[in-house]
């Protein structure tokens, strides 16, 4: 696998040079399609070089967890890996393993996008029950973009307190900035990463170019880092071995790839990945949410009647033109926005199929289906802002405190 | 209880602060407190009380002649447009704890005002001297910036000085400038009345969801919750709910919710529905539905208690000068 990862990774160095406005783009930066369509997921699984998520998994997981899989799971949002059977294979011999996420902590604004990970992410410590390190690249976000040091850190607590009301479990669970974190153990990983990563990689992986200055070049490693559990030392010392398993969106992959990489070669296990579809943005298929355009998304500080009116407003119909044509050809799924926001969101499986079945038929009105969509969807942000009220800056220093997390592994 | 005039005139004079003070009839108006104060050398402030939508407050000290422009500032705060206005009356009383017409930076010293943030108009430091009230209208001081900035660091404040004509742009590119002067807690004020319609904030901040089945019930068995579920703008300056640290209350709303459910199930036609199997119909339904809300309610229950727990820890081991009066036998 390594080998074809590779394989895949000199070939993609190839692309890049050759790449015109045809081909999708999916890195950390960028998101977009090919020329008014949608992302190819496939084609975007074999570029990489990861693996389909097949149902015997997800049944595998059921299995070792007894529990019902995570909706995510059931609907195929999370639908790629690298490992993941390792993870499984060794959490069946008793052998634990500790989860990694992270946020870009860019914006005050988060929406039902971003907490996609972090949902997915708290289903995996309860049901394995495992520890979690949370990373917020406040470190990444200042060079990228045009915002100070203070206001980096600042957002990065802020975006602590919506993570935080996703309900991870605080007595296994370790949140820490970039900024006030980076340092010891953890920057020894990282010049460790560092030396074996060249420069002539990086621009095959990320695209950077002679122009950017040398802090985007020297960013990787530090998303790399918490990788390896030794990175951690108040927390899995002594625990080399321990393997890590990474929840995230599938345009984090080339940093894992690099991570991967290097691994074997400072004498740690690869992380193992798990990794999701974009959430669509309300408009349709053609990317990922923006946090800058408020009607692509919906926003976790929406109110009931933001959320009806951007659904009814912006949220992409598959339905006909007219109540006529519509119930003689149905709606088409493919498209249709509500339907997936629903596939994301609505429990109920059955309830969806026959959704999405009347709806197809155009037996179902887009209307009734955005409606449905709303009640959901407005649910979902009245629990977060619920949980969010609660979180104070106290908790989110205890979260974010340098602290043993006695018990981790029960 | 709030600073009276006269001990906040002995705070100042025990930190050594310099200061000369006038007093004058009261004045609510800065032309007023000009007439009595205006010909000493110094600026007069205007001092504006302000609140945005999320309910957290801002003192805005400016010179008199300084524009001031409200719009703009609610951008370079990040509050977009039309965030800010000024407080309504009740707020100079309960956050600020000074009379009407008497709003001044040294309302700080009050502890119900700690999170209030303070824009000071940069200014004043090009003056000799500036005026303030000192907790009451009746009186200005005046002083020079540097003293003003020795007491706010003596009640553990930062003095941020702000050109407050100043109108940059704010957009994708330009995060707002004055963004992290916002506070970073709301404060919510006891049975405020039906004039700040938009923003209800309950007394006892407790936030019944949009769960339907919940509702009545919950209002009926605690009266005292004047919940107002202001439709189309939830609540979104709720404090922490104190049942999240109260085991009774805690059990409370679980028992609300539950029974609340359970009633709304047991109806003729339900019961003529499902007979006898209607006990194990309805717990499943229980189940069902009030699974993942109770999870999270208890999750944050003991992400409370924990953070509570590490916090009390911390203390008992940060301070060495204590002479190990917390000690572990």
């Amino acid at each position: 696998m390594d080998r074809k990862a590779a394989e895949i990774g000199a070939l993609e160095k190839e692309n890049e040079t050759q790449q015109d406005q045809e081909e999708q783009v999916v890195n950390p930066w960028e998101v977009s399609a090919k020329e008014g369509g949608k992302i190819d997921y496939d084609k975007l699984i074999d570029k990489f070089g990861c693996q389909r998520l097949d149902p015997s998994l997800i049944d595998r997981v059921e299995r070792l967890t007894s529990r019902r899989a995570h909706i995510f799971l059931r609907r195929g949002v999370f639908f790629a890996h690298r490992d993941f059977n390792d993870i499984l294979d060794a959490f069946e011999r008793g052998e634990k393993f500790y989860l990694y996420t992270g946020r870009g902590p860019s914006s005050e604004a988060l929406h039902l996008g971003h907490l996609i990970p972090f949902m997915f992410t708290q289903y995996l410590q309860e049901v394995f029950k495992v520890p979690l390190v949370i990373q917020l690249t406040d470190d990444e976000k200042f060079l990228w973009k045009n915002l100070t040091v203070e206001e980096c850190r600042r957002l990065a607590r802020e975006n602590a307190k919506d993570i935080i009301a996703c309900g991870f479990d605080i007595r296994r669970t370790f949140i820490f900035s970039d900024f006030d974190y980076v340092g010891g153990a953890f920057y020894r990983n990282m010049v460790e990463i560092s030396k074996r990563v060249t420069c002539n990689q990086v621009v095959g992986i990320f695209g950077f170019i002679g122009e950017d200055h040398i802090g985007k070049y020297s960013f990787p490693p530090v998303q790399a880092a918490p990788s390896f559990p030794s990175s951690f030392p108040h927390l899995f010392s002594g625990k080399d071995n321990l393997r890590c398993l990474i929840p995230c969106a599938i345009d984090q992959d080339p940093y894992f790839r690099m991570t991967r990489d290097v691994a074997p070669r400072i004498g740690y296990h690869k992380p193992a990945l798990i990794e999701s579809l974009f959430f669509p943005a309300l408009q349709g298929e053609t990317g990922k949410m923006s946090a800058s355009d408020p009607n692509s998304a919906i926003y976790v500080t929406d109110s009931e009647k933001d959320i009806k009116n951007k659904i009814n407003k912006y949220a992409f119909s598959g339905g006909q033109d007219s109540i006529e044509k519509h119930r003689q050809l149905g709606a088409n799924l493919e498209v249709d926005i509500p339907i997936k926001y629903l596939s994301f969101f609505l429990e109920d499986d059955a309830e969806l199929e026959h959704t999405k079945k009347e709806y197809g038929a155009g037996r179902m009105l887009t209307g009734e289906v955005k409606q449905r969509l709303i009640e959901v969807l407005t649910k979902l942000v009245e629990r977060h802002r619920r949980a969010r009220a609660a979180v104070t800056d106290e908790m989110v220093d205890a979260f974010m405190a340098v602290r043993p997390l006695p018990n981790m592994f029960n | 209880m709030g600073f009276s005039k006269e001990q906040f005139l002995a705070r100042l004079q025990e930190l050594q602060i310099e200061f000369s003070q006038y007093e004058h009839p009261v004045v609510m108006t800065v032309e007023d407190q000009a007439k009595y104060v205006g010909n000493s050398e110094g600026g007069l402030s205007k001092n504006l009380f302000l609140k945005d939508k999320k309910n957290r407050f801002y003192i805005v000290s400016a010179l008199a002649d300084t524009k001031v422009d409200l719009k703009v500032l609610s951008q370079r705060l990040g509050l977009g447009k039309g965030g800010l206005r000024m407080a309504p009356e009740e707020a100079l009383g309960e956050v600020l704890q000074v009379p009407l017409g008497s709003v001044t930076p040294f309302a700080l010293v009050n502890d119900s005002a700690r999170n209030v943030s303070l824009l000071l108009d940069q200014g004043f430091k090009g003056q000799e001297h500036c005026l303030f009230h000192p907790l009451s209208n009746d009186m200005t001081i005046s002083l020079n910036v540097c003293e003003l900035d020795k007491f706010l660091r003596s009640i553990g404040r930062d003095s941020s000085y702000v050109d407050l004509e100043a109108n940059p742009p704010v957009g994708k590119d330009n995060p707002p400038d004055l963004a992290a002067l916002v506070p970073s807690d709301s404060i919510v004020l006891p049975d405020l009345p039906e004039k700040a319609a938009s923003l209800q904030a309950p007394p006892k901040a407790h936030v019944v969801s949009d769960n339907k089945s919940t509702d009545t019930t919950a209002k009926a068995t605690e009266p005292s919750r004047k919940v107002k579920n202001v439709k189309d703008k939830p609540v979104n300056s709720v404090q922490p709910s104190s049942s999240f640290k109260d085991v009774g209350q805690f059990v409370e709303e679980i028992l609300d919710k539950t029974s609340a459910l359970l009633l709304s199930e047991i109806t003729e036609e339900s019961i003529k529905q499902h007979g006898q199997q209607l006990g194990v119909v309805v717990s499943n339904c229980i189940r069902e539905r009030l699974a993942s809300e109770l999870k999270t309610d208890t999750t944050l229950y003991m992400q409370t208690a924990y953070t509570e727990g590490f916090h009390v820890a911390r203390k008992m081991f940060q301070s060495t000068d204590t002479h190990h009066q917390f000690r572990c036998l």
